[in-house]
């Protein structure tokens, strides 16, 4: 651990003496104090602009005094300052009354009907800067309100106060910068470009940090009073960047989240779905009673016990594998791990309901699990690589974390990909171009320093050794690795044992020491000593008889490389749905429990550093049941209890049981396998777009509306073999389907073809039945 | 009495001052050739001992700003002329780039070679486009002749000009605004530090300066700095152009030593137009605070113009006789200044909106005393508290006017309206023709 020596400066403030780091601004360092100057444009994440005047103080340095008030957003502190504020100035407070009484000239007194009224900047300190009553007599400016500047935020210019705080959030922190200040004078205002709306991943941010209610959620709008909303610090489901956040929520009903502040994660920010993306919840086809197949065959709804008792027979000596899904909590995937040990008596567990492979689940297990890369490692880089990780459209705070250090110290960024995306150009990426599937051998080309950091996305195991290579990377240049993947609940389901390979606290399976740690805690006599079948293979002898039933938690069998296997699986077994909406799963479950979405429930996700992020209950009331409690009726109800009674419970379970200390599972590398390409022929690359036809996205119409277009991407040399131009249809197919897009020709391997992988008109694991590195027939369409 | 020193506006009377040949007649061109003979350093130096200051306005020590650019620090420096004269009243760089463009870029060529940039810039009101052609010949003069391009004058020195046309804004007289604007943003002024010495164009260190003083520095070069000296008063040295306009027999560009009086301009420009007598006058545009008939014998230069409540800006004297109605005359400008704030910051966006809408029902006779007190608390409110001086000066003629005209605005409130025959104060009326 290195001590970081700061230069420490004293000030005089009000009287009272401060001592600060050096280069800390005026208005900063009165903060420390407790002394809140007022402010509008001044935000600590941005640079300063000094436009809005409000934070006007008298400031003197060694006895010389600046002839008028400074702006104490843009002046760092000196030794030998003395600041006088609003306190104790007359000439502050006069001067910051001035400001605040010409910010209301064109300000509309419609804080009755706006949504910032009751959480309002503006109102606020208009009521401890203002004048108590207006000497303005005159005609206000009008505008036209309010303007969509993209389908998901709205402008009403005319409340505008100009401060500029989400124009400069588009530039310096997302590096989009969609909107602008156009015109002059007071009729300065916010605008986009003509035909290109503000279609950024974080215009979220804007409306949250906006001062007053000229930007507003266009979902949010009108929707609720501050007042009538009850807020719960909580955890985003979405990805596993792990954000903070805050859930509003009035008579049951989530109305609007935002990003919380989390400074070692994710600041202030947040990603427009973290934000905008939980209608789902209230989605009317919501799961809300047991559902049991009857003799007839059809799922009618029953009442607990009864679907208990059918769940527990159908399971009960049976050969059972147990799917999580990657989305579950730590403490539900912790109930699956538990329950598939002590009550089905199996390591036949995976919570990788995607495209997986064992190399990845050797990986995980021997370089992932309890080791602790994190976004202070990115803050200290010299050099971070990505491999199959995409952190604009995979993980957005890892983004923004790595932009902001690109912007600040030009931290090196290289990306082994198929494909130059927009995200990586923004980072300034050194793109090492690789034919999908030929990761491994540029992988093993790169230098790297004790100082770096390889982000590995869960993309990387679709590549044969590409994993392999990024072990033997870390291992020979001492780069620590991060492995970032998509799904929330993916970090804790390694941890928790959700896993074949793995129980939990990174304890191998095949370690006969970690099964007595598990077994004692346990109170069971022992465990499954055999690694379990991966997720593919529980699909497999599901469908072959090996396996006569499944337990799923949130499985999308559409996300599997086997996805006609998994469907004709699950027709095949007896399985047991946990569910909050219907699903190609519970279309063909025998029992279905209807679980808690996450604002239901309390628990934690582990984000890709491994970091806890807890989350009470935001919505009181719920009748629905988060998976660990229904895992151990069911349990009890088999004769083998898991004893997890509450989330609570498996919480306290889950700590008490601890990290493994022992020696970690060991690796063996695997290597890559190329395939020849012919001549009208591609290698499939994709990814998930960060807006697409995700579940967890239903029912934002306006958050979709801001989704980047499905398009297939081929490299100019194809193009020109092709005789396509952007905008022409192409078509890419396979034995088992095709999909025909317009083409888009970017920087992309000429051996490769790009298709978002689950995007409008683009669903590639359900159409071809393969999302990256097989080979497909691309042509005009 | 003092005498008119003519230097820069020496041959404006001959037909062809603005061409090439037309300069050289005169010496044109070789204090740059001497110039370009010199140690940088030198130059800088002698134009420091001379006492220039700037003439756009703020009167900053010439030579000192040049010194202020770091030296040896392996970046491009840049040097950039400030061209875009847009202040009510102020209308100096306009006739002398018209007359003698060659004067700015000899200037520039000196400037350039003396804080070691290579590369140097015009940014010039678009909308003058009679003097953008003029400027754009006399560069592509130069260029032909080897003034300007590489290895100029066969000294081993690069130097290229760009001549860029702003498109309209009064803000990008503003030096930073006028930097974001050259950079192809939109002109709003810098947040400083940094000043662009330090990180000006394209974040390398820069200098930028008025037209009118970098036209001066090939007379130094040529007659030396003492020659400069010999001219103005202690702490204002050299000779200057003042603008003479409005209700004037002979309005025009006056080049005189610094210090001179308007009652000694007056007697040179005819007096007042006839039959009318000096009402108030702006010593330096617009924004500078007004003066009356009491400021007559007034030094104008920098301290003498201080002193008296004012600053001597860009030496416009806009001179207005009795049939001008201060509120109409100070709305006009306040409009002005509402039409051009930049919106950046809030007292200026703001309280001009406000300022012209009090000003206006002033005009027409409609509010209360207490709005007077009210447009000073305002301005009070502005004046200082801004991003950029730009609303100090939208301030200016407002407060000074109430200080020497107060009852004049009362009469508005009285009559009901102004009481002024708004004919009367043109020049083509004609009273006084």
């Amino acid at each position: 651990m290195t001590t970081e020596v700061v230069d420490m400066i004293t000030l005089v403030i009000d009287g009272f003496e401060v001592s600060v780091p050096k280069g800390t601004l005026v208005i900063r360092a009165a903060e420390k104090l407790g002394i809140q100057i007022p402010r509008f444009c001044d935000h600590p994440l941005l640079d300063p602009v000094g436009a809005c005047r409000q934070c006007l103080v008298d400031i003197e340095i060694n006895g010389r005094a600046f002839p008028k008030p400074q702006a104490s957003c843009t002046i760092p502190v000196e030794p030998g300052m003395i600041v006088k504020t609003q306190l104790t100035s007359a000439v502050a407070q006069k001067a910051q009354e001035g400001i605040m009484e010409f910010l209301l000239v064109n300000h509309p007194l419609d804080c009755p009907v706006c949504d910032k009224g009751g959480e309002c900047p503006l109102q606020n300190q208009a009521m401890s800067t203002g004048r108590g009553e207006s000497r303005f007599e005159g005609k206000k400016r009008l505008f036209d309100k309010p303007i969509n500047i993209s389908s998901q935020v709205l402008l009403d210019r005319e409340r505008c106060v100009l401060c500029a705080r989400c124009t400069r959030f588009s530039e310096q922190i997302a590096s989009d910068p969609f909107i602008t200040l156009n015109e002059r004078g007071a009729l300065q205002q916010v605008g986009i470009y003509e035909n290109q709306p503000f279609e950024s991943y974080f215009s979220g941010n804007t409306v949250q940090i906006c001062p007053v209610g000229a930007l507003t959620g266009a979902s949010y709008r009108f929707q609720a009073r501050p007042f009538d909303l009850v807020s719960t610090p909580s955890s985003c489901e979405h990805c596993a960047s792990g954000c903070a956040q805050r859930t509003d929520v009035r008579r049951g009903k989530t109305l609007r989240r935002l990003a919380g502040d989390d400074p070692e994660v994710n600041e202030e920010w947040n990603c427009d779905k973290g934000r905008w993306a939980f209608k789902y919840v209230t989605a009317l086809d919501r799961i809300t009673n047991p559902l049991v197949r009857d003799a007839s065959g059809e799922l009618r709804e029953a009442s607990w016990p009864e679907a208990i008792a059918a769940a527990a027979d159908g399971l009960k000596g049976n050969r059972v594998g147990v799917l999580v899904g990657g989305r579950a909590t730590v403490e539900d995937a912790y109930g699956y791990s538990k329950f598939a040990r002590v009550t089905l008596g199996t390591n036949d567990i995976d919570f990788r309901s995607r495209v997986s492979s064992d190399e990845e689940r050797e990986f995980l297990a021997s370089h992932v699990v309890g080791t602790s890369t994190t976004y202070r490692d990115i803050d200290r880089a010299d050099h971070v690589l990505l491999v199959g990780f995409e952190p604009e459209e995979e993980s957005p705070i890892v983004f923004l974390r790595m932009l902001k250090h690109v912007k600040k110290r030009a931290l090196k960024v290289s990306a082994v990909a198929t494909k130059l995306s927009i995200g990586n150009e923004k980072l300034g990426a050194t793109f090492l171009s690789v034919a999908p599937g030929s990761e491994a051998d540029a992988i093993s080309k790169i230098e790297l320093t004790a100082k770096s950091v390889i982000l590995v996305g869960e993309r990387a195991c679709e590549s044969a050794g590409a994993l392999s290579a990024v072990a033997a990377l870390a291992h020979r240049t001492g780069a620590k690795i991060g492995w970032v993947p998509r799904r929330a609940g993916e970090p804790g389901a390694i941890a928790a044992g959700a896993i074949g390979n793995l129980l939990p606290g990174g304890r191998p399976v095949s370690d006969p020491a970690a099964r007595v740690d598990v077994a004692t805690v346990w109170g069971v006599d022992s465990i499954p000593s055999a690694v379990g079948k991966n997720a593919d293979e529980i699909f497999v002898a599901a469908k072959t008889g090996q396996l006569d039933a499944l337990v799923v938690g949130g499985v999308d069998p559409l996300d599997s490389a086997l996805s006609a296997e998994a469907l004709s699986a699950l027709d095949q077994t007896f399985v047991v749905s946990f569910e909050i909406r219907p699903s190609a799963v519970t279309a063909r479950a025998n029992v279905v429990f209807p679980v808690a979405a996450v604002t239901e429930k309390s628990g934690s996700f582990m984000n890709w550093e491994g970091r806890a992020r807890e989350f009470d209950t935001a919505v009181e009331g719920s009748l629905h049941r988060s998976d660990v409690r229904i895992l151990s009726m069911l349990a009890d109800a088999m004769g083998k209890s898991i004893s997890l009674n509450s989330v609570k419970s498996a919480s306290k379970e889950f700590a008490s049981l601890s990290k493994w200390d022992g020696a970690r599972a060991t690796f063996t590398p695997s290597t890559s396998k190329s395939l020849s390409v012919g001549n009208d022929e591609a290698l499939l690359t994709s990814w998930r777009r960060l807006l697409d036809d995700g579940s967890l996205q239903d029912g934002e119409v306006n958050l979709a509306g801001t989704a980047r277009k499905s398009v297939v991407v081929i490299s100019q040399k194809r193009a020109s073999a092709l005789g396509v131009v952007d905008g022409d249809a192409v078509k890419v197919s396979n034995s088992q389907g095709s999909v025909t897009l317009p083409v888009l020709v970017e920087n992309i391997h000429d051996d490769a073809v790009w298709m978002p992988r689950n995007s409008r008109g683009s669903h590639l694991l359900e159409t071809l039945g393969t999302a990256s590195g097989t080979l497909v027939k691309v042509g005009k369409a | 009495m003092t005498k008119l020193t003519p230097v820069l506006s020496a041959h404006w009377d001959e037909k062809d001052s603005f061409t090439l040949e037309g300069y050289k007649r005169h010496g044109g061109y070789t204090a740059s050739a001497k110039a370009l003979k010199m140690e940088p350093d030198a130059i800088i130096q002698q134009v420091k001992d001379s006492g220039l200051r700037g003439r756009g306005g703020a009167g900053f020590p010439t030579g000192m700003k040049w010194g202020f650019i770091p030296q040896g620090d392996n970046k491009d420096h840049y040097l950039v002329v400030n061209a875009d004269e847009s202040e009510p009243g102020t209308c100096k760089d306009t006739p002398l780039l018209l007359a003698n463009p060659h004067v700015l870029i000899e200037g520039m060529i000196i400037g350039s070679y003396a804080i070691r940039a290579k590369y140097a810039f015009i940014y010039i009101r678009g909308e003058v486009t009679h003097v953008v052609r003029r400027m754009q010949q006399a560069i592509e003069d130069a260029y032909k002749a080897g003034y300007l391009g590489k290895n100029i004058f066969g000294s081993g020195v690069d130097l290229e000009l760009v001549l860029h046309v702003g498109a309209g804004a009064y803000i990008c007289g503003e030096e930073t605004a006028l930097l974001d604007s050259l950079e192809g943003f939109r002109g709003q002024p810098r947040l400083r530090p940094p000043f662009p010495a330090i990180a000006g164009l394209y974040a390398r260190p820069t200098v930028v300066n008025n037209v009118e003083s970098i036209a001066s520095v090939p007379s130094i070069i040529s007659n030396g700095a003492e020659w400069f000296q010999s001219m103005g008063t202690e702490k204002s040295k050299g000779m200057t152009l003042y603008s003479l306009s409005g209700h004037v027999a002979n309005p025009g560009q006056f080049e005189a030593p610094l210090g001179i009086t308007l009652r000694e301009i007056l007697e040179l420009a005819g007096g007042i137009r006839k039959g009318h007598q000096l009402k108030f006058w702006t010593p330096g545009g617009s924004s500078t605070p007004l003066f009356t008939v009491e400021h007559l014998d007034t030094p104008l230069d920098y301290e003498g113009v201080s002193a008296a409540g004012s600053m001597l800006g860009t030496k416009a004297l806009q001179i207005f006789d009795e049939t001008t109605c201060i509120v109409r005359a100070v709305l006009r400008w306040t409009e002005f200044y509402k039409h051009e704030s930049c919106g950046k910051c809030t007292p200026c966006r703001e309280g001009t909106w406000w300022l012209v809408q009090i000003l206006k029902d002033l005009e027409s006779g409609k509010g209360t005393e207490a709005d007077l007190d009210k447009l000073i608390d305002l301005c009070d409110n502005i004046m200082g508290r801004s991003f950029c001086a730009l609303a100090d000066g939208a301030a200016s003629p407002i407060v000074s006017s109430l200080k020497y005209f107060r009852s004049e605005y009362m009469d508005h409130l009285r009559n009901g309206g102004c009481p002024f025959d708004p004919h009367a104060s043109t020049l083509f009326d004609k009273a006084g023709v």
